[in-house]
């Protein structure tokens, strides 16, 4: 198994504050790897890392054996990783076509085709509906985003960044603001779509243990800027010290009663 | 309904020269520059979220290009005249948008704002090169060629001049059309509406904006050249901040959010200037009040208005 995406030795300082000391992992095709940590734990600046958004002091970052430190969301975009977001990130205004279409046109390299009719492409369209199809949203194609229900808005975001076709996808709490109800459905629905899409790996950052426990391969455990652990689910849920350090004593056993 | 609007609107522009009296179609012609202007400003403004306060540096640019090569180079070709201080203008855009787009909102406004203060100083100071506030004459271009020598300045205005700027609205609001429904039209709303979520969909949100930022002061200068040629002058008041103003004052009066509203702003904005000025001299009080009522009481200006007006009417 090679490595999709690496960090080596990761620091990354602002000013006298150290985020993250020294943290080296390797995610390799096939895997859905969860960060937990606790707030303030780095988990933030560890995604901004991944996602090339910033550069690390030291250390580097790469992805499919290229160095991605501060490259930028729209340089990843095209090279294959794709984000979605802990807050709704849609385009109010633009209807759910338009707004997978954006991906889409990124996609096959058309956004600069000034005089091209962008509601005429059939090939455009087509992969819209494709997407729209795979979570759910072709009834909603016309619809304006800012009209959708909440649960609509973060399927909408997900299914966006599946339209980048990307081998690897961030996921950042995608069950935020999703009833607890739908949340498993709505995860089932994330991972099947990304295994038929061609993703190759997810990154899933979850505070949500229930989810954690039940979808990732393995999870990767931040505490102040450091790696506590890097274990496969079982053993990690296993280690009563570390699932404490990480979520507290009542969310550990209840992770534990969930295998 | 929309397509038989935008016929009826042409058939009566085309109809206008032989039904009114001159002085009238000579206040068409400015309507037609400021609706190619507008059409460029509002590609920033409406669809790229972008309110620039300078933009009418662009259209000094190209009043001034028609200046300089029709007075100074004894250049008489329209097409030419048009081509080189579009070229001009386009050319001094680049610069002031790598600046321009890393920013937003005030930022952009302002930043736009100084280069269009630094081109009025330019002009106005530079007296050999400029005239300064007198500016410089524009003399009579040939169109196609053709100099239509028989006829005196007002007819040619009001004539072949006047039917041409008709087309040239025509075919740069086609493209203008075609362009805002492209897929770099949507990458340009995508930018407008939520830049972050956008670049994470690989829009290359700066880049976008520097093209649309480009074309805007393309248009601007062809509406420049077609001012300059119906007064006949370039003076440096072209470039002042009022200038910029009385744009962004159309746009919101016609509406920012349709394509059309810009077009209905400038009409409306000329008559409405010319027929304040003949009545009063308080004319800037009554310009700011309908402005104020514009934005209080209908923010999606005429076109927005009567769109309100056409669903109420099918409704009953």
């Amino acid at each position: 198994m090679s490595a999709l995406i690496e960090t080596l030795d990761v620091r990354k300082a602002y000013g006298e504050f150290v985020a993250l000391d020294g943290v080296s992992l390797a995610i390799a095709e096939g895997e859905i790897v969860s960060i937990v940590g606790p707030n303030g734990a780095g988990k933030t600046t560890l995604v901004n890392l991944l996602t090339g958004l910033a550069a690390p002091t030291s250390g580097s970052v790469r992805f499919k054996g290229e160095d991605i430190a501060g490259v930028g969301p729209v340089v990843l975009a095209r090279r294959g990783m794709a984000r979605a977001f802990q807050l709704v990130h849609v385009f109010p205004s633009l209807t759910v076509a338009q707004t997978i279409a954006v991906a889409v046109v990124s996609r096959t390299g058309k956004a600069m085709s000034l005089l091209a009719a962008i509601g005429s492409d059939a090939a455009v369209n087509a992969r819209v509906r494709e997407v729209a199809e795979i979570f759910g949203l072709e009834r909603k194609l016309h619809t304006q985003s800012r009209f959708l229900s909440q649960g609509e808005k973060k399927l909408l975001d997900i299914a966006s960044a599946f339209a980048l076709a990307p081998e690897v996808i961030l996921l950042d709490e995608p069950t935020s603001g999703v009833s607890s109800a739908d949340k498993h459905g709505l995860m089932r629905n994330v991972i099947d779509s990304a295994r038929k899409a061609g993703v190759k790996s997810i990154i899933l950052v979850e505070h949500d243990m229930d989810l954690v426990a039940e979808y990732s391969s393995r999870i990767v455990a931040l505490q102040s800027g450091r790696v506590l652990a890097d274990r496969a689910p079982a053993d990690f849920f296993a280690d009563p010290q570390i699932v404490a350090a990480i979520v507290g004593k009542r969310v550990g056993r209840l992770a534990k009663d969930a295998h | 309904m929309r397509t038989a609007l935008i016929v009826a609107a042409l058939a009566v522009l085309l109809a206008l020269p032989s039904v009114m009296k001159p002085y009238y179609v000579t206040l068409v012609l400015p309507a037609l520059a400021y609706a190619i202007a507008l059409l460029g400003f509002n590609l920033l403004f409406g669809y790229a979220g972008l309110l620039s306060f300078g933009h009418a540096l662009f259209v000094a640019i190209g009043a001034y290009g028609a200046a300089v090569l029709s007075s100074r180079m004894g250049v008489k070709s329209f097409e030419v005249i048009l081509l080189v201080s579009a070229a001009a203008a386009v050319s001094a855009a680049i610069p002031v948008a790598l600046l321009a787009v890393r920013y937003v909102k005030i930022f952009f406004g302002i930043l736009t704002l100084a280069f269009s203060m630094l081109f009025h100083s330019f002009l106005f100071k530079f007296y050999d090169l400029t005239g300064g506030d007198t500016g410089i004459r524009v003399l009579r271009p040939s169109l196609l060629g053709r100099d239509f020598a028989s006829l005196d300045k007002t007819a040619f205005l009001v004539g072949p001049f006047y039917y041409y700027c008709v087309a040239l609205l025509v075919v740069l609001g086609f493209l203008m059309w075609r362009l805002v429904h492209s897929p770099f039209g949507l990458h340009l709303v995508a930018s407008r509406e939520n830049r972050r979520k956008s670049e994470y969909l690989g829009v290359r949100v700066r880049f976008i904006r520097l093209i649309a930022f480009a074309i805007s002061a393309f248009y601007g200068a062809v509406g420049g050249v077609i001012l300059a040629i119906n007064t006949g002058q370039a003076d440096p008041e072209l470039a002042y901040w009022t200038h910029s103003g009385e744009l962004v004052f159309m746009t919101v009066l016609g509406g920012f959010a349709s394509f059309m509203g810009p077009l209905v702003g400038a009409f409306t904005f000329v008559f409405l200037k010319s027929e304040l000025m003949g009545a009063t001299q308080y004319w800037r009080f009554w310009l700011g009040a309908i402005l104020l009522a514009i934005v209080v009481l209908f923010p999606r200006g005429l076109v927005g208005l009567g769109q309100e007006l056409w669903a109420r009417a099918r409704k009953q």
